[in-house]
């Protein structure tokens, strides 16, 4: 029966963090069911304040195959960290 | 029919009567624990079974400290017989296919949540707590029955005319809800508990719309049936009793 509902992505926003972050998927009928269920697989030990679904179907995915042209360009430029300035001690820890 | 079987204060006949009816409905809910038509289905009717064993928990320790002879809420969950339960008819009733377990939670639910609500105003502060606590509860667990009975009802041809079917078969379960005795006379009258027909309105109007949303139709027969509240249970009782109850009883006061 399950094979016949479609795929959501879920996304809680925990007690203490600002973003909501990918926790799994699930199978729902529609949106407020898939809320539904995702509150009951993913928030019963009080993780979260907030959830997102999204339809799987809908996510649009970078290609594995893209994955060099897509990533290692930014391999070695280290200048693209924040490393090179000096902090004054007044700032304390950031 | 206002004969009461218990000599019990009306409080702790009370506590018996809603612990009783969570107990039996917590216990039918997870036989369905790895059996659910689907893996979310299957947890989701694990947390309300679980939520309803809680709150079992509160309302026997109530009935228990109210009786005052010494028993404690597990004495009255294991050791006692089908006689002395007090749960609602309704909830005893065979889980059937999904489809009636999803139809008796949801006209339970419809029940349940104007029943705490208005328990959350009883003179009795204990009663008071334990429905503040178990409101929020109920109300989740109406929100998604509901929602199932109308995708379910407004579903596919075979899952409308399950539900139809379940239904027909658990509407003559209901008509108990809404009849007091003299117990619920004396409870109305300490202000400890609503008159049980004034709860009646809010769950013929909620059951109704969601009906309606749902394409079924209610039965046009009034006849209910009736006895939980006071002992009197259909067979299917005795053999939940069984199963809940084997280990302390052939193993008395085994401990794990």
């Amino acid at each position: 029966m399950s094979s016949e509902w479609p795929l959501w992505e879920v996304f809680i926003r925990g007690q203490h963090g600002l973003n909501h972050r990918h926790v799994g998927s699930l199978h729902a009928p529609d949106a407020e069911m898939a809320i539904h269920n995702a509150r009951d697989v993913y928030t019963r030990r009080n993780e979260g304040v907030s959830i997102w679904v999204v339809r799987s179907s809908d996510v649009v995915a970078s290609a594995p195959s893209e994955k060099g042209p897509l990533f290692d360009p930014a391999n070695s430029k280290v200048y693209r960290h924040p490393t090179f300035f000096d902090v004054p001690d007044e700032v304390g820890h950031m | 029919m206002s004969r009461i079987a218990t000599d019990m204060p009306p409080l702790a006949e009370f506590a018996l009567r809603m612990g009783d009816t969570c107990l039996i409905l917590g216990h039918r809910n997870s036989e369905w624990c790895g059996h659910s038509p689907a893996l979310e289905e299957d947890i989701a009717l694990a947390n309300t079974a679980l939520d309803l064993i809680g709150q079992t928990q509160l309302w026997l320790a109530l009935a228990a400290e109210a009786e005052g002879r010494g028993r404690t809420a597990d004495d009255f969950a294991f050791l006692r017989d089908v006689s002395g339960f007090r749960n609602l008819l309704l909830v005893e009733q065979p889980n059937g296919d999904f489809g009636r377990t999803v139809m008796r939670q949801f006209l339970f639910d419809a029940w349940h949540l104007p029943m705490l609500k208005a328990l959350t105003q009883s003179s009795e502060v204990r009663v008071a707590e334990i429905a503040e606590k178990a409101s929020k509860e109920a109300a989740y667990h109406l929100e998604r029955s509901g929602d199932l009975v109308i995708r379910l009802g407004d579903g596919t041809r075979e899952s409308h005319d399950r539900m139809q079917v379940a239904l027909d078969f658990l509407w003559p379960y209901t008509g108990e809800m809404f009849f007091g005795d003299a117990v619920d006379d004396e409870l109305v009258r300490a202000g400890i508990a609503p008159a049980p027909e004034s709860l009646k309105p809010a769950w013929e109007a909620h059951v109704g719309s969601i009906l309606a949303e749902a394409t079924l139709k209610a039965p046009e027969r009034s006849y209910a049936q009736k006895g939980g509240k006071r002992g009197v249970h259909s067979e299917h009782l005795g053999y939940i009793l069984a199963e809940m109850q084997f280990l302390q009883r052939a193993y008395p006061g085994a401990k794990w």
